[in-house]
């Protein structure tokens, strides 16, 4: 908050609500995220965090309340939206076409084409490949099959193609929802991993978890929802598992 | 819940070494013949077919081009509607309506002919019934791609809807029986050659050649593939499902509609039931063809390689003279020979065999 050139946000959620009927899914949530900075979101189920990602994401519209994005403010209508403004939602069932291969999966939806013979569009595959060598390299994944289907991967690879899609289309938010929670424990580092390399790289990552260890290793401030409500923002640094779960059980 | 992997877990949690590319493996045996198992398959029957001629009458089956001739023309039908079939089944879903939507195309088309010969001339005639042929086949395809997309019918079922419905219009519209054809110049293409190559078998390969390039290098195939694949991803990845299935629905039933305009060019008639027996037969071509019914893969020129693998055992055995009961047996043999091929390599290929 005092230097405000280094670290002004990249997300600011103000006052945001979101009712379904009666039911106060979300009720006057306020957060920051800066650059390089890893918020995680925790909370019981039925918290809040699922309705708050998917507010933020695109995917339901806010019943009151403002998000800006660098300053902006924005509303999205769909999460294709969100997503052309930098903000990538990654799922923890690992939302990916098995059948395909890494560069198709990270175009998927958005193929890239040529002219064969000078006049006949077809998929520009090596423009694919091309991309899935250069963004899983960024991600410290090295594969050396490009045209075998993501199928052949193991979990916490396919993650990071997941991961890499949205490194690739340059989101500056990530929401990463359970994203180890698919995987075996060496898969698991990795992700955590990857996590800080987005760090380092000046992205802000939202990180919804439930393994408290997890938290700990990768963020660097802990937002804990109650019944649709801030129940208090802690650093990291300055904080314990025991005080993050009192404050989830509300004790 | 996270199962341990055997290897321990290198190094610090934020500097892990890359792990080995389970991809990296080279494609196993079983890998290679199953992926060429339909052209497998083929050559196999095609030795089979030789040397029982050889061996039983001292004839020739490959080399004789009148029997070449006669297994391309057997096989445009059902290799139509298989193409069709191939990327609805790729989508994960299946039309039963095709056989029906290819007889309807039928009579609309000598209908068409006949009522048009006489104010527009037959070469116009002609192209007018194929066209109608083709786009009222859309109709049908229209109607399962709404109620697959929007009314969420499974394929199954709303096809099967259709396959009724298909029918009976096709039979009311011939008046239950079959509408012949009064015009020299449709009976001209239907039976004609062009140096030896049917004309109908030359507006095939050339009708399925661009089917293959539509499903191995444009968007629409694509995403044909992603959606067989993983729905929910398509969906995520901002495909838009509806207009896809709409487009992908009224693409196979025009399949459909084209086999039925050159099955009446080469009957010079018009039949409801024409395409009753070929349902199954373009599932069968599909299958064989190394799809997964389960959707998100497969191939037109592994199709190709199906469909030929039917007609070559169909004509064959009727070329050696055999029962005909026999052609049933022997392609229910290779359907189910096929699958297990799949299923074997899927297994030896370590690929999951959840989700």
């Amino acid at each position: 908050m005092n230097s405000d050139v280094a670290a002004k946000p990249l997300l600011e959620v103000t006052n945001l609500s979101k009712h379904f009927g009666a039911v106060q899914a979300l009720n006057d949530f306020s957060m920051v995220i800066r650059p390089g900075e890893v918020v995680a979101l925790a909370g019981d189920n039925g918290a809040g965090k699922t309705t708050l990602i998917k507010t933020i994401s695109g995917v339901f519209r806010p019943t009151a309340g403002e998000i800006r994005l660098a300053g902006q403010p924005v509303s999205f209508s769909t999460p294709q939206e969100a997503r052309e403004k930098g903000i990538e939602t990654i799922y923890q069932d690992l939302a990916l076409a098995d059948n395909l291969t890494i560069g198709a999966n990270i175009f998927l939806g958005r193929e890239p084409m040529r002219k064969a013979f000078g006049f006949l569009p077809v998929l520009d595959r090596r423009k694919m490949a091309e991309a899935a060598r250069s963004t899983m390299a960024l991600l410290d994944f090295h594969v050396n099959r490009l045209d075998a289907p993501v199928s052949n991967f193991s979990g916490g690879q396919r993650q990071a193609v997941a991961i890499g899609r949205a490194v690739y289309w340059n989101a500056q938010i990530l929401i990463m929802d359970e994203p180890t929670a698919a995987l075996g424990v060496p898969e698991q580092r990795k992700v955590i991993s990857l996590i800080h390399q987005l760090k380092a790289q000046g992205r802000g990552v939202i990180f919804i978890s439930h393994n408290l260890q997890d938290i700990f290793a990768v963020s660097d401030r802990i937002v804990v929802l109650r019944r649709g409500v801030m129940a208090g923002e802690r650093k990291i640094s300055e904080t314990t598992h025991d005080e993050v779960v009192k404050l989830m059980v509300g004790g | 819940m996270s199962v341990p992997q055997p290897q321990s877990p290198p190094g610090a949690a934020t500097s892990v070494a890359p792990q080995a590319d389970h991809a990296d493996r080279r494609k196993t045996l079983v890998g290679r013949i199953a992926d060429g198992r339909a052209w497998l398959f083929l050559a196999a029957l095609i030795i089979f077919f030789e040397v029982w001629a050889r061996v039983d009458f001292g004839g020739t089956f490959l080399f004789n081009p009148f029997n070449i001739q006669s297994i391309a023309i057997f096989a445009v039908a059902p290799l139509l509607l298989a193409t069709g079939q191939t990327f609805v089944i790729i989508s994960g879903g299946i039309d039963l309506s095709l056989g029906f939507i290819m007889g309807l195309a039928a009579v609309v088309a000598a209908h068409v002919i006949n009522a048009t010969g006489a104010t527009l001339g037959l070469p116009m005639a002609v192209l007018l019934g194929i066209l109608s042929a083709v786009l009222v086949a859309g109709i049908p395809g229209l109607v399962n791609g709404l109620l697959i997309s929007r009314l969420r019918v499974p394929p199954f079922i709303g096809t099967l809807g259709m396959f009724g419905v298909a029918r009976g219009v096709a039979f009311l519209l011939a008046g239950g029986t079959t509408v012949p054809v009064n015009n020299s110049f449709f009976a001209a293409l239907g039976n004609g050659r062009f140096f030896n190559v049917p004309y109908i078998v030359i507006v095939t390969a050339i009708f399925v050649l661009v089917m293959h390039y539509i499903l191995s290098q444009t968007r629409f195939g694509q995403h044909n593939y992603a959606i067989g694949a993983n729905v929910q991803a398509a969906r995520r990845a901002g495909i838009d499902i509806k207009s896809h299935l709409m487009r992908l629905y009224i693409l196979s039933a025009m399949c459909a509609g084209l086999a039925g305009a050159l099955y009446s060019a080469r009957f010079s008639a018009g039949a409801a039931q024409a395409g009753e027996p070929l349902l199954l037969d373009s599932v069968a071509a599909v299958v064989i063809g190394g799809a997964s019914l389960f959707g998100g893969s497969g191939t037109i020129l592994g199709t190709v390689a199906g469909a030929f693998v039917i007609a070559v055992i169909q004509y064959g055995l009727v070329f050696v003279n055999v029962e005909p009961f026999w052609q049933f047996i022997s392609v229910g043999v290779v359907i189910i020979i096929s699958v297990l091929i799949d299923q074997a390599q899927r297994r030896f290929s370590g690929g999951r065999q959840d989700e």
